[in-house]
């Protein structure tokens, strides 16, 4: 298995994202540049946090068109695994990878903090190492994660079981409807999410809790191609 | 001929904007009491050459539609201007 963490101009947690799947997963991961067209040798596309094209516009909205997004929607397609996180999932509800999208926080303010999320979906390439229902704490860092989709969408999401992560206790950081802090697309190979699992890989980060993300990935992955 | 489409952008009726409801309170503390709603947006100015005034419209709404704005939660209205040499 073989790992692409996508850089953009403005992306600031690509290389805690590597540092993250070598951590946990073992495997080889490839820092790549927006402008590369083919990858088509990967089986895991990671798009990262950070500020892509300084969130001109609206966040996601530039980098949703930069060469290598054809690339991750022919990979997707073909069923690789996508994960977005924070601007990636921006970037990727932008691109119509996913639905719905990130509106401003409603308090206005920048939220920073160990977020407390339940696993609503424990059976998705992304979460299989995870109990149903487990609550487990994955830091957020985001301006703008207030999901919105409109009411038809939401059913829609509740129906497939594309809702992966809500924010537990009640405590909704950023006024998401539905609490929803992670979303699947309807195939379950494309995840977008704004907590960040690759800052929860360690004790010492204050939670290890997102490894589980990474090596669901993996055992996933194995059992789909039958290698041990 | 050259136009100018200046675009307003702003979110739809049906999505929360905070930062309206933050204006909003902020006029109504300041005694602005007649103040029932405020909808914060944004505003582009699009310079370009085009054959004619139908062709203007079909850019302005492609662009709109493509990068513009997101149409999941944005609207938007714009007004054509021809710029004169």
């Amino acid at each position: 298995m073989k790992a692409a963490v996508i850089s953009f101009p403005g992306s600031n947690c690509d290389q805690d994202a590597i540092k993250a799947i070598v951590s946990t997963m073992q495997i080889e991961a490839d820092l790549v540049w927006h402008a590369h067209t083919d990858l088509s040798s990967y089986d895991l596309i990671l798009v990262p946090g950070g500020f892509s094209y300084g969130d001109y516009l609206r966040s996601g909205a530039i980098a949703r068109f930069s060469p290598v997004m054809e690339a991750v929607a022919n990979e997707a397609q073909r069923g690789k695994f996508v994960i977005g996180i924070c601007n990636g999932f921006q970037i990727l509800t932008e691109a119509g990878l996913l639905p719905g999208a990130l509106r401003r926080n409603e308090s206005l303010q920048f939220q920073c903090e160990m977020a407390h999320l339940v696993v609503e979906n424990a059976s998705t390439p992304f979460t299989a190492n995870y109990h149903f229902r487990e609550e487990i704490i994955i830091p957020i860092a985001h301006g703008e994660g207030n999901y919105y989709a409109d009411e038809a969408t939401l059913d829609e999401l509740v129906q497939n079981d594309q809702i992966v992560f809500r924010y537990a206790d009640g405590h909704n950081p950023n006024g998401s409807v539905g609490s929803i802090a992670g979303i699947v697309n309807k195939k379950g190979n494309v995840l977008g999410m704004m907590p960040h699992p690759e800052r929860a890989v360690h004790t010492l980060l204050g939670s290890d809790d997102g490894s589980k993300l990474f090596t669901s990935m993996l055992t996933t992955w194995r059992e789909m191609h039958g290698v041990r | 001929m050259k136009v100018q489409a200046k675009i307003f952008v702003t979110l739809k009726g049906s999505v929360l904007d905070p930062q309206g409801v933050a204006v909003t309170k902020a006029l109504h503390a300041m005694k602005y009491e007649q103040v029932e709603d405020v909808r914060v947006g944004k505003y582009l100015e699009v310079v370009f050459d085009v054959e004619n005034d139908s062709q203007a419209h079909e850019l302005v709404a492609k662009m709109c539609d493509q990068l513009l704005t997101n149409p999941v939660i944005e609207k938007y209205t714009y007004e054509l201007v021809e710029v004169l040499a």
